[in-house]
């Protein structure tokens, strides 16, 4: 009997994947319903209460962080996402030479740089800058945002880029297009999902992260996560867990949309 | 175009390739897959660099200028059409780029849209559009602008047959209509030979004859010409004589013909000719010019095909048109003899 090898006959697959899965999702799934719990314990269930959310909307401290996360979010991605477009477009509308890939693995080299490494060497940098120039707002989180959000950024951007039909932009400068013109009146808008999805992508991650902020923030500038993490330390109310669910609720809203962005889109060609 | 030639890398695609094409006229490139059109009608559009040579527009050197500089426009294979625009907005695209104004883009849209029988369509998204209606659209995109030049790459091979032919009607309509100088690519010799003008036959690279559809299929200069378009049948013969334009020519049989020969081409000692088989007529014994058995008989309905086997070697096909219903009169195994029509044969350059 020959038949071809597939992993879903083989003995034990469905229990490991089961496995798996609960591993995955169960302490996520926990968390989400100790939000709603009445009691202030995170592992006792008291019954049913949105108490934890009224009182994280209530906390001034809570309050400031996540606008200056979102805040830090949305300027970061808008840079990093400006970047990766012009990066995309310089990457990919050129003959391929030498030195491409090099060029590649350089704006994708934050995704293998260890975090830590990229958030000691920003830490370095920004105390030199902040002796030298006086400033310390947000603009070094900005900054920082900024750039370890281009790979991110750039990826659907790319691949938007490269799915597209060359003759169309070929077509454009037949009708008398400049190189401008066909950017502006082909290219961009055929790209614009795929820039909207970087966009998302970037802001997510931005939002999300930990390491580096904690290392370049000064002061005074907890975001979200960092002021999360500070908490932690100290006493742990269901409270964490009625914000950690709101952020949740975010990123699945934007990773879903980011989703239904970057599908190709089937009915082009019919 | 004067002297083009194209590398890529060390790869030859188009070798010396001189050609003139008058305004107004239909003309097409022909030629077997990767001989070198749609690299040549590249360098006319402007998407390509000849590597030697000169694109010569009503006298001017264009072949350096970028593809938004030049009055050409293209019809793509794939047709290209903005997905993200509507019907209207891709016609229009070429004026807006020209910085016309609005109202004369909007007339001019009207027209086209007239002109392809489109109207009302104008702001359907092309994405809803059949296939057919998506080649009108890009046919109409093209000609908005009013080039000098339409170039064409093989804009019908991805239709079926039935609306293949009502295109080529239309497209030739359309050429007549606007006056505009259609180069048209093609592999299709019965599309070249419908629609043109004028064809140049092409292989690897180089062009092998110009001419109208009547020279190209009636008098081919060579073999590859003879063999690409339609069926053929070669002899070898003997020259005899030569006087004007026409030589006679002694067949293996030792039976004589006349046959026209090439320009620039003195024919003497052994040539080959070329027959096409509906200029052979089959009769009883003795009332032709070559002597064979009938081997086989392909009913085709509109035709029947005989094939003969030559007595010293070769086979002949005859291709006779069913005038009447009923048999054919001839049978397989018979001896037959081939009459050849009078100044149909032709001498091929070696
Ligand atoms: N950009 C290119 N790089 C390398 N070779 C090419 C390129 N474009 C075309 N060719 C080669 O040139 C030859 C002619 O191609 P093409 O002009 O497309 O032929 P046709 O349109 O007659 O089928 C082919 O052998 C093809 O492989
Ligand atoms: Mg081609």
């Amino acid at each position: 009997m020959a038949k071809t090898f597939s992993i879903k006959r083989q003995p034990g697959f469905a229990t490991i994947a089961m496995f798996c899965f609960f591993l995955l999702y169960l302490p996520i799934a926990t968390l989400v319903v100790y939000s709603f719990n009445s009691g202030s314990s995170i592992a006792i269930w008291e019954g049913f209460s949105l108490r934890w959310f009224q009182s994280a909307w209530n906390n001034q401290q809570v309050i400031e962080a996540s606008v200056r996360s979102l805040q830090i979010a949305a300027v970061a991605a808008v840079i990093a996402t400006a970047c990766a477009t012009l990066a995309a477009i310089a990457t990919t509308r050129t003959a391929p030479y030498r030195g491409l890939t090099i060029k590649y693995s350089i704006i994708n080299m934050p995704l293998l740089v260890p975090e830590i490494v990229t958030a000691v060497a920003l830490l370095i940098l920004f105390s030199r800058v902040k002796v030298w120039t006086g400033y310390s707002g947000l603009g070094y989180l900005i900054v920082a945002h900024a750039a370890f959000c281009i790979p991110f950024a750039y990826m659907p951007i790319r691949a938007r880029l490269e799915s597209m039909d060359l003759s169309l932009e070929r077509a454009a400068s037949d009708l008398y297009a400049s190189s401008f013109q066909t950017f502006r009146y082909v290219t961009l808008p055929l790209l614009w999902p795929g820039i909207l999805a970087g966009l998302m992508l970037a802001f997510v991650i931005s939002l999300d992260d930990v390491v580096i902020t904690e290392f370049v923030k000064s002061g005074g500038q907890d975001t979200l996560p960092t002021y999360m993490l500070g908490q932690l330390r100290r006493v742990v109310t269901p409270e964490m867990n009625a914000i950690s669910t709101v952020f949740l609720v975010i990123s699945l809203a934007i990773v879903t949309l980011f989703f239904f962005l970057s599908r190709t889109p089937q009915k082009d060609n019919e | 175009m004067h002297g083009i030639k194209k590398w890529f890398g060390t790869f030859q695609a188009v070798d010396d390739v001189t050609l003139e094409i008058r305004s107004n006229e239909f003309f097409t490139l022909l030629g077997p897959s990767g001989c070198g059109k749609t690299t040549l009608l590249r360098m006319i559009a402007g998407f390509e660099l000849p590597t030697e040579g000169q694109v010569l527009l009503d006298g001017t050197d264009i072949s350096r200028l970028l593809p938004n500089q030049r009055p050409v426009n293209t019809v793509f294979q794939n047709y290209a059409l903005f997905p993200h625009l509507t019907v209207a907005e891709n016609i229009g695209f070429g004026l807006k780029m020209l910085g016309k104004p609005k109202s004369e883009i909007d007339s001019v849209v009207k027209d086209m849209l007239k002109l392809v029988h489109l109207e009302g369509r104008g702001n359907n998204p092309v994405t809803q559009l059949s296939g057919g209606q998506q080649q009108r659209v890009a046919l109409a995109r093209a000609l908005a602008p009013r080039p000098k030049v339409l170039l064409l790459d093989e804009p019908l091979s991805a239709l079926d047959l039935k609306l293949r032919k009502s295109m080529q009607m239309e497209l030739k309509r359309l050429q007549l209509e606007t006056g505009i100088t259609f180069v048209f690519v093609t592999h299709d010799q019965e599309e070249a030979l419908t629609m043109s003008d004028r064809i140049a036959v092409m292989s690897t690279g180089t062009v092998r004859q110009v001419g109208s559809p009547w020279d190209i299929y009636d008098r081919p200069a060579e073999r590859f010409v003879a063999d690409f378009i339609g069926e053929t049948n070669f002899l070898e013969a003997d020259v005899v004589s030569v006087s004007g334009d026409r030589a006679r020519v002694r067949l293996s049989s030792g039976a004589e013909i006349s046959a026209t020969y090439p320009d620039g081409v003195t024919p003497k000692g052994k040539v080959t000719i070329v027959v096409r088989p509906e200029h052979a007529r089959l009769g009883p014994p003795g009332s032709g010019v070559l002597e064979g058995v009938l081997d086989d008989i392909v009913y085709l309905g509109t035709d029947n095909h005989f094939h003969v086997k030559v007595d010293g070697g070769g086979t002949f096909i005859v291709r006779q048109q069913n005038a009447k219903s009923g048999p054919c009169g001839f049978s397989e195994q018979e001896r037959v003899s081939i009459a050849i029509n009078d100044d149909v044969a032709q001498i091929l350059r070696d």
